[in-house]
């Protein structure tokens, strides 16, 4: 399976060594269909791919929008990048959010960094009404003020959802918590019947996160985490991003916590 | 159909019939004090009169007393090499002032003919089908070489004793379909090649063949000959009980059994190259120094690697005592659950060609001991 070329149509740094691009299909294709949840697999000419959650809206016809943050080689060839430069795109791979759960229920969305990415397609949903939730609650913690993504969007988001917002370090004029998501997660009532839980962050944070919501008495099946491994291929054969017996790229990375808390409780596995 | 008799004299006209229908024929042959898969032309590039003597972290060749052409074990090579390449272009990229262009690589892909698959190691040819060509997505390079593969499939007669297919119920009778499948017999003076077509191609290649029906003593003898490697297997000391596999290592993830094996382990990655299913693979890009041509290649990799494991932050499996549990526990466990059976075949190449001597089967049977205590 090769990439397809896509056209970078816009790219703006979120925060220092944090981008968003977002990218359109050769004119005339119609390829950028995805389920919120899902990722691609993004390559930077000659330097390689790497597997990057969709964080745009699956209704927008703008095009597939992508957040990543500068780490390795490939994800520094792909910052240098510059509008109307090609990138090359394989996917959308995996299972996604389970967003037939929600109807009916409370939503809590619980992000830590980056995490935000793969779960902005979701807030989207809650923003054109379609997911059919009761109350939605966004519980969000970055390193600092400015490494929250998205923030020019957040006070549209408060709109439809409550935003508990945290910081492990503050700055001058932040009104926001200080310390970590679980915190304000700790805090809240949580009708643990009729709610639903996705998650995504460091895995540290979600353990804790997933400790939480535990000592509440939310089931192990209403909450959902996205899993990030090493991943070459993304179609189940290369064998990197196995997690006992799931493959992150197909069996995830979105998975049912209740499936996987055996898995998610081995270290090193 | 039914079992026809090939005279031992008469096994070169087998090679040229399948190479006359355009096939490239590979098989055992002896080089650098090995029997390994290669080319073959004619059946004396087969290795005649010579055997094998492997045990943990050992592999001899020696001569036979006799001349049989099929009178060993596996060898440190498997069919994936043919298959699954151990190296191959997967794309090549062009930058002009025009724009980015990738073209996928095609490569000419030749009729492939197997001689001499062991049960085992067509069981394990089916387990890597389950895995590339199996699910929703098909790695087109294997599927194309899969696609006109003819194979010979060979009964064992005599097993090492790293041997343990009994163990996996993976041999050493050949119960998978094969295009033929052969017994070879040495009785007293005669020497000769029980064989029976299994596809519409085998019999096609059969009636080429100077065979005459077999006679119900002579395919009772084959059938001895076969037990013969059952038994051996069976009093060894690698014969265990294969069944709770998945369950005992699912027990099992914290067994300080790991870490053990992890003081001895050298995370060499050898025991993956040398298994027939093993099938993880990484990728390499790179650019000219031009910067405008670009290519990404395939190639094996390990999850015995640092790199293997790598993502933000560090490796996953950071320690040998986790690599050999993601190894191992994989291999016997959790490949159950994603493609339904075991993906061990128990040919025994982990063991003989690990250079520390770690014999899977008794790192098996150390888990078990040590869940008692």
């Amino acid at each position: 399976m090769i990439p397809t070329l896509f056209r970078i149509d816009r790219r703006y740094e979120e925060h220092a060594g944090t981008f968003t691009l977002q990218l359109n299909p050769p004119l005339g294709s119609d390829t950028t269909g995805f389920r919120p949840g899902q990722f691609n697999m993004l390559y930077a000419f000659g330097a390689g791919e790497v597997p990057i959650s969709i964080s745009g809206s699956p209704s927008d016809k703008n095009g597939l929008v992508h957040t990543f943050r500068t780490h390795g080689l490939v994800t520094l060839a792909l910052a240098r990048l510059g509008e109307g430069d090609s990138i090359g795109v394989r996917g959308p791979f995996g299972d996604g959010w389970p967003l037939e759960q929600i109807a009916g229920k409370d939503l809590l969305i619980v992000a830590g960094g980056l995490g935000l990415a793969p779960l902005r397609p979701v807030i989207y949903g809650v923003m054109e009404g379609i997911l059919g939730q009761r109350k939605a609650t966004l519980f969000y913690g970055a390193r600092r003020p400015q490494e929250m993504l998205y923030r020019n969007e957040m006070s549209s988001w408060r709109e439809k959802m409550e935003l508990e917002l945290s910081v492990d370090h503050a700055v001058a004029g932040w009104q926001g918590r200080v310390g970590v998501v679980t915190g304000p997660l700790a805090a809240v009532e949580i009708d643990v019947a009729n709610s639903v839980v996705f998650l995504c962050g460091p895995e540290i944070m979600m353990r804790f996160c997933i400790r939480v919501l535990e000592e509440k008495g939310v089931p192990l099946s209403s909450i959902y985490l996205s899993m990030e491994r090493n991943m070459k291929c993304a179609t189940g054969h290369c064998g990197h991003c196995q997690w006992g017996p799931n493959f992150i790229c197909k069996d995830g990375p979105v998975f049912c916590y209740g499936s996987v808390s055996r898995w998610f409780n081995i270290r090193a596995l | 159909m039914g079992t026809f008799l090939l005279d031992a004299r008469d096994l070169d006209a087998l090679i040229q019939a399948i190479r006359s229908q355009g096939h490239q024929v590979v098989g055992p042959t002896l080089r650098d004090g090995a029997i390994v898969y290669d080319e073959l032309h004619a059946a004396a590039d087969l290795p005649h009169g010579w055997t094998d003597e492997q045990e943990k972290g050992t592999y001899r060749v020696l001569k036979r007393d006799d001349g049989a052409y099929f009178g060993y074990a596996a060898g440190p090579h498997s069919w994936k090499k043919f298959l699954q390449l151990p190296r191959r272009p997967v794309w090549q990229a062009q930058k002009s002032d025009s724009g980015v262009q990738i073209l996928e690589i095609q490569e000419a892909v030749p009729n492939l003919a197997f001689i001499g698959v062991r049960s085992c190691e067509l069981h394990a040819i089916a387990i890597q089908d389950r895995v590339f060509i199996g699910d929703q997505y098909a790695n087109d390079s294997y599927a194309k070489r899969r696609a006109n593969l003819f194979t010979v499939a060979v009964n064992c007669t005599s097993a090492a004793s790293t041997c343990f297919c009994l163990s996996m119920d993976t041999g050493p009778q050949v119960t998978l379909p094969s295009d033929l499948a052969m017994t070879e017999v040495l009785e007293g003076d005669e020497h000769y090649f029980l064989i029976s077509g299994g596809s519409e191609q085998g019999e096609r290649i059969l009636q080429q063949l100077p065979v005459q029906p077999a006679s119900e003593h002579q395919v009772a003898l084959g059938n001895r000959a076969i037990d013969h490697a059952s038994e051996q297997m069976a009093e060894g000391p690698r014969n265990f009980d294969s069944s709770d596999m998945k369950a005992l290592l699912y027990r099992n993830f914290e067994s300080p059994a790991w870490d053990l094996v992890a003081d001895r382990c050298l995370s060499c990655a050898n025991c993956t190259m040398a298994c027939p299913t093993c099938f993880c693979s990484t990728v390499e890009d790179s650019t000219d120094l031009s910067g405008e041509h670009a290519e990404r290649w395939e190639r094996w990799d390990s999850c015995f690697t640092g790199d293997f494991s790598y993502i933000t932050g560090g490796s996953v499996r950071a320690d040998t005592r986790s690599r050999y549990r993601q190894w191992m526990t994989h291999k016997l466990a959790t490949w159950q659950d994603q493609f339904g059976s075991s993906g061990c075949v128990g040919c025994g190449r982990c063991i003989a060609w690990c250079p520390v001597g770690i014999d899977i089967t008794e790192e098996v049977t150390r888990i078990r001991e040590m869940e008692k205590q």
